[in-house]
């Protein structure tokens, strides 16, 4: 391991890389979706999912938490939803 | 490092990091200023008001992490609470960031008054990250400023802008607007300051720029290979270990903070010496 790490560090400095890492993360999600359209769907999509639980739980549009890490191989949504404290379904 | 939040009610002080001229170094200071404010332990969140050319998130490092922007929560279709990323280094700090896809007409000054009103509810200092140029979103971003910190080198163009920009300070903002309001506490923190080249001459001192622009001095900040590396990983410098850069933003934030720090002049590479013939020739 120390040896491996003394050969790395005889390469150019690692920084240079990771922002050219992070760049192509990045712009490769901002290019496809073609940018503009991307952004845009996720107000809309948290509208539907509070829609679509509001028929259920009452809920308002502050207890749902979004969360989106892009990744290089896949990207994630994390979709946190409070419920209120006597949630229980309508009417059973 | 303290950061554990404070119990007292927030500050709530708006400060503008400004400059006209691009690539002074605007966003890196908002990014060093707010992470030093808030490693100090003050509840701190920095908005990006470069609407169109988001930047601020991948200084912070959270580019990945964006869901919703100002924009999103200015025409309603996301909580603020929503938007603001908190920050995995320090819990004392949250993220704003700006749309990368609508342009800055979608900043309304309405819109933004009432964001800051919910901020400064909550948060000690609101640092304004200003796109460049003197447009919608410079107004902006200093339109309710308490404070503002005016980015700029010690360079022909540079210092022009600032002088203009001091100008729309005490003009075209809501303190200057508002009869018997205190004006902006503007200070310049002069950046890429390269103190070899000024002692050969080949670079404006500290007290030429300050006697052009007549304004109280915040800080300066050396010119150092740490700044591109912490931009690199997406750390603000301050954060992304010990550096001359990272002391002398460390030193500005501590005065923006009412501290009393001792103006010094960190080179990069050999302080004391030279450091000390400059404070007395200066």
């Amino acid at each position: 391991m120390n040896l491996f790490s003394f050969v790395r560090k005889q390469r150019p400095p690692q920084s240079a890389q990771t922002a050219k890492d992070r760049l192509q993360i990045l712009l490769a999600h901002e290019r496809s979706g073609g940018g503009a359209g991307k952004a845009d769907y996720l107000p809309m999509l948290q509208r539907d999912i509070v829609a679509a639980i509001r028929k259920y739980v009452p809920i308002e549009e502050k207890d749902v938490d979004v969360r989106m890490e892009r990744g290089e191989q896949m990207s994630s949504l994390e979709i946190n939803i409070e419920l209120p404290q006597a949630a229980s379904p309508k009417a059973g | 490092m303290t950061t554990e939040p404070k119990n007292n009610p927030p500050l709530g002080r708006v400060i503008v990091i400004t400059s006209g001229k691009g690539g002074v170094g605007k966003t890196t200071s908002a990014a060093a200023i707010s992470a030093g404010l808030a490693k100090q332990g003050f509840r701190t969140v920095v908005i990006d008001f470069d609407v169109g050319l988001r930047n601020l998130d991948m200084i912070m490092g959270c580019e990945r992490r964006v869901v919703f922007d100002f924009i999103n929560v200015i025409q309603g279709d996301a909580k603020l609470k929503q938007a603001l990323i908190k920050d995995k280094r320090l819990d004392t700090l949250s993220i704003l960031p700006t749309s990368q896809t609508r342009d800055k007409d979608a900043l309304t000054k309405e819109g933004v008054e009432q964001i800051l009103k919910e901020l400064k509810a909550e948060f000690d200092y609101i640092v304004c990250d200003s796109p460049a140029g003197i447009e919608r979103g410079a107004q902006m971003a200093m339109y309710f400023a308490d404070e503002a910190v005016v980015v700029t080198n010690p360079e022909v163009s540079s210092v022009r802008d600032s002088d203009r920009v001091l100008g729309l300070l005490s003009s075209q903002t809501k303190r200057a607007e508002t009869s018997g309001a205190e004006p902006i506490k503007a200070q310049v923190l002069l950046t890429r300051y390269d103190q070899a080249r000024v002692d050969i001459g080949e670079m404006m001192t500290v007290d030429d720029v300050l006697e052009i622009l007549a304004v109280p001095l915040l800080g300066v900040i050396p010119e150092s290979k740490a700044i591109l590396r912490a931009s690199n990983v997406g750390t603000p410098v301050v954060l992304d270990g010990p550096s001359a850069a990272a002391q002398a933003y460390e030193d500005a934030v501590s005065r923006l903070t009412g501290s009393d720090v001792e103006m010094r002049i960190v080179g990069e590479r050999r302080p004391g010496l030279f450091q000390r013939l400059f404070g007395r020739a200066s």
